[in-house]
């Protein structure tokens, strides 16, 4: 009763010391004076250290002349004339190069060992076991050191190359492959190609409204193959093949001609790509055991044929919950190229935070800059999964 | 015999139907529902893909196995001083793995440049670390409440004033540069995992705490340190740590590193956290509010018992990564156990054709000996919750 009416009239009086939102603000406005604290005083320190090592501060560095050579670059790049700056798209272009193509050859090893795993043949289901049990056990730079030094390195000199099929050649120094030189007339091809790419989304939303108002289906799989593939062979073919392949001639002392892929970056890729799909595999077998038997059952009971079940029913719900594991996996092959610099490959952090950094000694700006561009990757790549995985996610209550 | 067998056998009269009192026996299943030819047609030849695949897994086996067991231990060379031991020579034209180099190099893979007569020590703290270790992983050992504090507060005391050295206990400073081999990697993973793991609970009730400054400040830290490769993280540390402290505290050069790779699996291990506390049911925390328990009470004695405990198989797989990844402090040129191979391999006295393969494949033996224990240790874990949430 007395509670009641003096609720009523004051507020219950409660002493500042135990009132909780008074006692957040201290506690935030003390955390933020700590940590404010201790960056002021590492700016401080930072700036005394650089004055009294007389190491220059600033991005000035960024249009001196390089001067180091770079084994392998995707643009024009030149020891003599081209700037740090240059270099960074170097390196950064050699980063993604390796991370894209690791990321396709990954998901499709993930994807067949995933499978593999689960098969009903114990050969086969032991063989995906093992590979996952071994390869996620183990260090990925020994992993690494062993494709680079124990395997590639072991391969015969160019003097006794090992012919391939197509014309190629493997040996220490890598793989010689043809390169393909485009014609005059080529680039049809290539407009062949992408005026098959609109056709076949726009057929496939065709065919979608279609079979939505009408329930009649359309060949989709195959009119799609038929644009994107069969267009530009078409094109290619009626043009008079605009392409021409440059073969690797074998010498007595070195290989001439064709285009060559070097050990370092096939010893980067073999590792990333083995490591990598070993964790894909679990993903992607965890996601299919996710969806549970009574969906399959469902489906037949509809009528629907094993393929369609497996097309329409099994898989979507499936990469529903692959898709989440599945992006962060893709962004650890993209921070694992990083590890390029043990096998000497010209990635972003070999470039970046190896040798640029014992030129100029600036470390705060290098590896600020070498840490940005990874951050900018991974929250990117982390953003449009996101968008993706909401577009794709269960809508519900 | 009773009444109704007698029924049974006795011939069938007007008005009286045959009635078999007793079952027969079974039938046999056909052979081709049980028995060893059933299993393999169900397990191994089931269809046209399924035997081919079947005969090239065998045939892959038969061709691969072989070569490695010979490789291995046939051809391999067991005993020697040098490389002399393990090269070609017209009377052995076939030489398998150099374990000779592996026995050689044993003491050298173990402590690295650790002097000779102090490295009782470093198997002194071994041993402390395994007891401490079998304390907090056996979950039947007696009074593991002791057994967390030795771990978390009294090992890493003893261990440091061990290895590094306490001249007023007799025991000789040495320096880290002299520290190498497995002593270094495994250094490396304990400090990572005794700092990782409270650290990281405090990032993780940091980043889901409703005081916005908190929660920025754990934000911005977990995003940009997953967001970023550990060797940057390493070169961060490594070359600029030493810019953001006076000149006269500089920090040793194994200092660095750990740092840099307690930092880095902090972050790792306040994400697994973070899933363990959403894991809870809001009523474990309303229940906690409604026993009128202040906040830190509530996370200690309600959730955090909890959240650990269905997180403890993700802990574990946090720190099987962070062991792995121990392997790239060679980057800020601390010897690890990678490193000692590495190192030994090229040595000229020890030149010859095998050798480098021998010392990956001790390297990996011991790796994935390491990690493959931690991970059935929690997959045993993760069974065992199992069986306790099962109604």
């Amino acid at each position: 009763m007395s509670q009641a009416s003096g609720a009523a009239d004051t507020k219950p009086r409660v002493s500042p010391i135990n009132d909780p939102r008074v006692r957040s603000l201290v506690f935030q406005a003390m955390l933020v004076l700590v940590i404010g604290f201790a960056v002021f005083t590492a700016i401080n320190n930072a700036r005394e250290n650089l004055q009294r090592q007389k190491i220059a501060s600033g991005f000035g560095f960024w249009d001196n002349i390089a001067g180091f050579a770079i084994s392998q670059t995707l643009i024009p790049y030149s020891e003599a004339v081209s700037s740090y700056g240059q270099a960074f798209w170097v390196g950064l272009l050699n980063t993604l190069l390796v991370a894209a193509i690791g990321i396709v050859l990954a998901t499709l090893l993930g994807f067949v060992m995933g499978v593999a795993r689960l098969s009903k043949n114990i050969l086969v289901s032991g063989v995906a076991r093992w590979y996952v049990e071994i390869v996620r056990n183990l260090p990925l730079l020994l992993q690494l050191l062993f494709w680079y030094n124990a395997v590639l390195k072991a391969l015969p000199a160019v003097r006794d190359s090992m012919g391939l099929p197509f014309g190629s050649y493997l040996n220490q120094r890598g793989l010689f492959m043809p390169q393909p030189i485009a014609q005059p007339g080529f680039n049809f091809v290539i407009a062949a190609f992408f005026a098959g790419l609109l056709g076949a989304g726009l057929y496939a939303r065709w065919a979608r409204i279609r079979q939505e108002r009408t329930g009649q289906q359309s060949p989709v799989l195959w009119v799609r193959l038929a644009l994107v593939v069969g267009l530009p062979v078409l094109v290619f073919l009626a043009t008079g093949a605009p392409l021409q392949f440059d073969f690797p001639s074998a010498g007595r002392f070195n290989i001439s001609g064709g285009m060559v892929v070097q050990p370092e970056f096939l010893a980067l890729l073999f590792g990333l790509v083995i490591y990598t799909g070993a964790f894909i595999t679990e993903v992607v077998r965890a996601g299919i055991l996710a969806v549970s038997h009574g969906q399959t059952e469902a489906s037949y009971a509809l009528g629907l044929r094993p393929n369609l079940t497996t097309r329409l029913i099994i898989i979507p719900q499936a990469l529903r919950v692959i898709i989440p594991p599945l992006t962060s996996q893709y962004l650890n092959l993209t921070k694992n190229s990083s590890l390029a610099v043990f096998v000497g490959y010209p990635d972003l952090a070999n470039v970046f935070t190896g040798t640029v950094l014992n030129q100029t000694g600036q470390a705060i700006e290098v590896v600020g800059v070498t840490m940005l561009v990874y951050l900018s990757i991974s929250l990117g790549t982390s953003t449009l999964m996101n968008w993706y995985n909401s577009r794709k996610a269960l809508v519900e209550r | 015999m009773t009444a109704t067998d007698m029924s049974a056998h006795a011939p069938a009269r007007d008005g009286q139907r045959f009635v078999r009192s007793v079952a027969i026996e079974p039938s046999p299943p056909p052979s081709s529902i049980v028995g060893p030819i059933a299993w393999m047609r169900e397990h191994l030849f089931t269809g046209p893909v399924n035997i081919i695949l079947t005969l090239l897994i065998v045939a892959l086996g038969l061709y691969v196995l072989p070569g490695l067991i010979r490789f291995m231990f046939i051809d391999a060379v067991w005993s020697g001083a040098d490389r002399e031991a393990c090269i070609i020579t017209p009377e052995r034209p076939v030489v398998g793995a150099c374990w000779a180099f592996v026995r050689d190099r044993a003491a050298y893979f173990t402590y690295g440049a650790y002097p000779m007569p102090q490295r009782w020590r470093v198997d002194v703290f071994f041993t402390l670390l395994a007891v401490g270790v079998v304390w907090l992983l056996w979950l039947r050992a007696p009074r593991r409440d002791i057994g967390a504090i030795y771990a978390f507060v009294v090992l890493p005391i003893v261990s440091y004033l061990l290895l590094v050295g306490a001249p007023a206990l007799g025991l000789p400073y040495v320096e880290t540069t002299l520290w190498g081999g497995i002593l270094v990697t495994i250094v490396c993973s304990a400090v990572g995992i005794v700092v990782s793991l409270p650290l990281g609970i405090l990032l993780a009730l940091g980043r889901r705490s409703t005081m916005p400054a908190a929660k920025l400040i754990s934000v911005i830290f977990i995003e940009f340190v997953r967001g970023v490769p550990l060797i940057t993280v390493l070169f961060m540390a490594s070359v600029m740590l030493p810019l953001f402290v006076p000149y006269y505290l500089q920090p040793d050069k194994l200092l660095r590193a750990l740092i840099g790779i307690a930092l880095f699996a902090s972050a790792y291990m306040a994400e697994v956290v973070r899933a363990g506390l959403q894991a809870m049911p809001k009523g474990q925390y309303e229940g906690a509010m409604a026993l009128g328990l202040p906040y830190v009470q509530m996370m200690r004695l309600i959730i955090l018992p909890q959240a650990l405990k269905v997180t403890i198989p993700n802990i574990v797989n946090t720190y099987i990564g962070l062991f792995k990844d121990t392997t790239l402090v060679v980057i800020v040129g601390i010897f690890d156990f990678l490193k000692a191979i590495e190192a030994a391999r090229i040595d000229p006295r020890w030149a010859a054709p095998t050798v480098s393969a021998t010392g990956y494949a001790y390297a990996a033996v011991f790796y994935f000996t390491c990690c493959y224990l931690m991970s059935r240790y929690a997959r045993t874990v993760e069974a065992r919750l199992a069986k306790a949430d099962k109604r």
